[in-house]
Formats: structure tokens, sequence, C-alpha cells
């Protein structure tokens, strides 16, 4: 087991390797001037004239065959040197250290609903197979992996904003916003709802909430159809087996057959889409975040995209590399933990 | 024949595939229901002045008009077409790309499969929506190069998916029959590990149809896809941020310009969705029987 960890752990620099190499590639068909902003740490350097920048490009080598750039560009990385990111107006680790908090808020409170309702949703679904109720969340869950994010986002900010004003799109009112920068506020976690929790003050926590809502609901309303279908079809798998035969044989009331025996092992395949789920919510928060002006590393990941912000968009794909990676590494640990029949090596 | 009768009698796959007839009809009648201005710019929305506001629905404009007075109804109906164009093209290069690297992989197997599954997972370990972005903004702003992008960033699910069955399939009796029967091993590849390893992917190509068209108008609302006034419905969104909070007095005013437009996204999506959830359900061996 513990060799096995290793061994994966081993995997993840090389996934990286591949990452950067990748996203290098990327920025190879860029000219040369473009690429100025990842070698400068702050935005003077970039305000110079163009005999200036040119002799820069020249005295940075950027003109110099890809391989050689590429083993400069790594060098500069392994030193802890991300570059400055020109959307964030920011070096790019300190950017992600500011905006991933309001991200993880969004994506955590998103989570919970996703992964419980999915689950319970998928079992209910499965033990009623055919009836009604198994129809409804069906045709529900399609027609949530149907909604594109911006779409269903736009039409949840026409109807609670543009017509009730009752929840607003951004991270904070301008008075709460106040409040947090204030010095007697103290940021614990960067996550208002916790701060605000912290430091014992209802009314931030109160507007913090109400700015929740909507992103939340609309990140998870797009991704819990992928837990129901996985769990309804596990389960459904699950009550064919010969011990959940057993079970009822034995005289167990239904509920405890389909709650202790049935649920559990049908939980276990579930587990497995963690990873993609990752992917799905990052995806899902790039446009998210977007669409309510929520500022967090999805709104970043896009006007860095959009403006060609090389070292926002490189900052951002390692840490989604590195964030997958993990994930996937923790869920076949825990599976082969849950899972006797599962052997790591 | 069971399968064809499977897909049709079930309801929502009959309410799927009416859905896709519908698109397709008026795809296909596009130039009857809303004949285009300009004959060889037929994707190009016409435009009513130059007025920002949008017009709610008239008898002049079925669905009203957009910011700078493009003509929704024209662009819902010009727009299915650039769906199912955007949509089966990407789709269609995506899986053929996935499948040869896939079966490549799965063929030669040892040094090469390795490098080339690795090579996927990297693939895969990139933010998707983010790397799209990238190569579009790279290769210039318009829906080629957007289409471009996504074909780049999609292939690795088929890569993954017809490796898998080959390996598989490569091991059961009817493969091993034919071996010693002395077939080749590019028969035996062609002729009875492919046909047999369609099935998912028929799945895979159906439900990705649909989200393929959810990035690519992801694409167009964040300004990266369809140049203004294109018939492209993730376009015709975009023209509508700048009027999601209504007017003074009347917040519901352009509800018509998210409206119009979402809604065949969502339809042409469920469809897609729709009939790919039949399938599996009708050609999954597993399943059957089970309901």
């Amino acid at each position: 087991m513990i060799a096995y960890i290793i061994r994966r752990l081993l995997l993840l620099p090389v996934v990286v390797a591949g990452v950067s190499v990748l996203i290098f590639a990327l920025m190879m068909l860029m000219n040369p001037l473009s690429r100025l902003a990842v070698y400068v740490d702050s935005p003077d350097a970039l305000k110079q004239g163009p005999q200036q920048l040119e002799a820069m490009v020249e005295s940075l080598g950027l003109n110099d065959p890809p391989w050689v750039q590429y083993a400069r560009w790594m060098n500069e990385l392994l030193h802890g040197n991300f570059g400055w990111s020109e959307s964030a107006r920011q070096p790019v680790m300190q950017a992600i250290g500011r905006l991933l908090p309001a991200s993880a808020e969004l994506t955590l409170y998103a989570a919970f609903p996703v992964v419980f309702l999915g689950i319970w949703l998928g079992k209910v679904s499965a033990v009623h197979q055919d009836k009604s109720i198994d129809h409804l969340t069906r045709v529900s869950a399609i027609v949530g992996w149907s909604f594109p994010t911006f779409v269903f986002g736009i039409l949840m900010l026409m109807i609670f904003y543009g017509m009730h004003r009752w929840l607003p799109p951004g991270r904070l009112s301008l008075w709460a916003s106040r409040i947090v920068h204030s010095d007697a506020f103290t940021s614990y976690t960067g996550m208002h709802t916790v701060d605000a929790v912290l430091n014992g003050n209802p009314a931030v926590l109160g507007d913090a909430l109400r700015h929740l809502v909507l992103p939340v609901i609309t990140l998870a309303y797009v991704s819990w159809a992928l837990i129901l279908r996985l769990m309804r079809s596990s389960m459904l798998e699950t009550l064919r087996q010969d011990y959940i035969v057993t079970a009822r044989s034995k005289g167990l009331r239904e509920r405890v057959v389909i709650n202790k025996h049935a649920r559990r092992n049908a939980l276990l395949p579930v587990t497995t889409v963690a990873g993609l789920m990752v992917t799905n919510l990052l995806n899902g928060v790039v446009v998210t975040e977007t669409v309510f002006n929520f500022r967090g590393l999805g709104a970043f990941a896009a006007t860095a995209a959009v403006q060609l912000d090389m070292p926002g968009i490189l900052g951002f794909s390692l840490f989604n590399g590195v964030l997958l990676v993990l994930t996937n590494l923790t869920v076949d640990i825990l599976y082969a933990l849950f899972d006797p029949r599962v052997r790591l090596d | 024949m069971w399968v064809l009768k499977q897909l049709f009698t079930r309801p929502l796959s009959l309410v799927g595939f009416l859905l896709l007839f519908a698109f397709i009809v008026i795809a296909v009648f596009a130039p009857w229901i809303a004949p285009p201005k300009y004959a060889n710019e037929p994707y190009r929305i016409p435009r009513d002045g130059y007025w920002a506001e949008p017009k709610p629905p008239n008898a002049q404009h079925l669905l009203g008009t957009a910011e700078g007075q493009y003509d929704i109804f024209y662009g819902v109906i010009w727009g299915t077409r650039t769906a199912f164009k955007v949509g089966i093209i990407i789709t269609v290069s995506a899986c053929a790309i996935g499948m040869i690297i896939g079966s490549v992989a799965a063929y030669y197997g040892g040094f090469i499969d390795e490098i080339l599954m690795r090579i996927t997972d990297i693939f895969y370990t990139l933010p998707f929506l983010v790397a799209a972005m990238v190569l579009t903004v790279v290769l210039g702003r318009s829906l080629e190069n957007s289409m471009i992008a996504l074909i780049c960033f999609t292939w690795m699910g088929y890569a993954r998916v017809i490796r898998s069955e080959i390996l598989k399939i490569r091991e059961i009796d009817y493969t091993q029959a034919a071996r010693a029967l002395g077939a080749s091993n590019l028969r035996i590849l062609l002729r009875h590990i492919i046909p047999n390893a369609l099935y998912p992917i028929f799945v895979m190509v159906s439900m990705n149809i649909g989200s393929m068209v959810i990035s690519i108008s992801t694409l167009s609302f964040l300004g990266l896809g369809a140049e203004v006034g294109y018939a492209d419905w993730g376009q015709m969104i975009s023209l509508a941020r700048n009027w999601m909070m209504g007017s003074a007095g009347n917040a519901a005013a352009y509800w018509f310009t998210v409206v119009c437009p979402g809604v065949p996204i969502i339809l042409f999506v469920l469809a897609w969705n729709l009939v790919g959830d039949s399938l599996r359900d009708v050609l999954d061996p597993r399943m059957r029987g089970t309901r």
C-alpha cells in the first residue's frame, strides 16, 4: 500500500511536467513580444518603448529554439517564480492564494447538495425503479444535464436579481466589503461566511450567504445528474446481488436491507467519479463565477485565458492538475480501504 | 429490428427522437422558414437599424430583436444549422482522433501503449474549458478556431474507451476463434474487434454532440466563438448580457433576449442526451431485460 502511494506520488511531477510542456507548446504559438509578461515581476517593465521591449526579448532569449526556452522557463518555475499575472495585476502565486478561498467556499457549498442529494435521489430512484418517482428524478436530472451553466445562471440572475432584487451578483455588498477589509475584521480563512462566524458578525454572514445562494444553486444544478445516474445504476446492480436476497430471506426489514446492505455497497463505485466531479466543478466554477461576477479562481482563469495572460493560465492549469492527481489518488486509496476485494499493488 | 422497436416505444427516447427530428426539419428548411437577406452569407443575421436597445416580439420580428437590432427569429432558425454543424464536426473529428490513438495503443501495446496513454492522461489533467479558451485566443477568435480548440481537448475519452474495449474483446472467444482460423491481425481488428467496440462509442458520440453544443455556446458567450451577428445561439445570448437587469420599472423587459436563444440550446442538447441515454439502455447487453 505504502509503495503504491509513493509510486503514484512520484507520478505527480511527471504529470505536472507534461501539463507544463503542453502549456508551453501553446505559448510558443504566440509571438515573442506577447510572451514577455512571463519573465517580468512587475507591470512597469512592460511599459517601455518598442525598442527597449525588443531588446528585452533579445536579452531574455525569446527568439531562441523552443527547447532552450523551455529549460530556462522550467528553471524559473523551480525557483518559485511563476511570473506576473497581467489580468490579476499581481504575481501569480499571490493571486491564486488570494482568490482560492472564494472558489473553495463556492465549491464546498455546492458539493454538499450535489453529493448528498445525488446519492439520496439515486437510491430512491433505484428502489422505486420504473415508478413515477424514478421517472421524475431521471427526467429532471437529464434536463439539468442539458442546461448550459451560463444560461441557467443568467436566468437565475434575471429572476432573483433583475425582477426582485433579492439575490445580488458579486461576493459582498459594498458595506459588507468595507467591514471585511477594515482592521476590526480578521480574515482567518478568506472564506467570508467562515470568517464572519469567527468574527461573530451575523450581518456580514447574512450578506455573504445572500451572494452565495445563486452561484451555489447554479453550480450544483448542472452537476448533480452525474452522481444521481451513477448511484442509480450502481444501486440497481447491487439490489440484484445474492447477499441482498439472503438479507431479505433472513427476514430483515426492507429499510435495513436497503440502507445497511445495499446502499453501502452501491456507494463504492460512486466514489470513483470524484475526479470527474472535480473536473466538472472546476469547469462549472469558471463559467459560474464569470456570470455572477464572483471574484474567484474561475473568473480569474477565464479573464486570464481571454487576455492571454500566460502566467495566470499556467498557474491555474498546474493548480488544476495537482488537484486532480491528488483527488484520484485519494479516491483509489479510500476505495482499497473500504472494499476488501480491491488490492493496490 | 428489436433495437429499433425498443428505441421508438420508450417514451423518453421517443421524445428525444421527435425533438431531434423537429430540429432536422428546421435546419433543412431554414432558407424557406427564414429567407436570408444576404444570399451568399446566410449565417449573417439581418439587422433592422443600429439602435442598441432590444425590441420585444412584434409582427415584423416574431421573437423580437437583440442588441444592435439583430432579428432573433432568424438567428434561432439558422442557429439550428450552426448547432448541427458544430456538434457533429467536433464530435466526429474528436472521435476519429481518439479511435486512431486508442486502437494504435491497444494494437501495439507495450511501450507505445504506455506513451500514448500517458499523453492522454496529461490532456485529461488540463482544465478543459480554459485550455480551449486559450487555444482559441492563440489561433484567433472565430467559430472555426474554437471548434479546432474543442477537438484538441475532447478526443481523450474516445481513446480510453476504444482501447479498453479492444483489450476486452481481444480475449473473448470469437476473437480467439478467428485467430485460430488464421485471420490476420488487421482483419481481426477491422472485422471483429472494432464493430463490437462501437456501441459504447455510439452512446458517447450522441451524448457529446449535445455537450459540444454547450461548450461552443459557452465559448461564444465568453466572446471567443462566432463573431457578433453570426447565427449562433451562444453568441446571441452574449448579446443579452447588458440587458439582463431589464429597464427602469420593468425588470423583465428583455426576457426574450435570453429565453429565445436559450430554449433551443436546452432542447437541442436534451434531444441528443435522451437519444444517447436510450441508445445505452438498448444497446448495452448488460442492461437488456432489466427493465
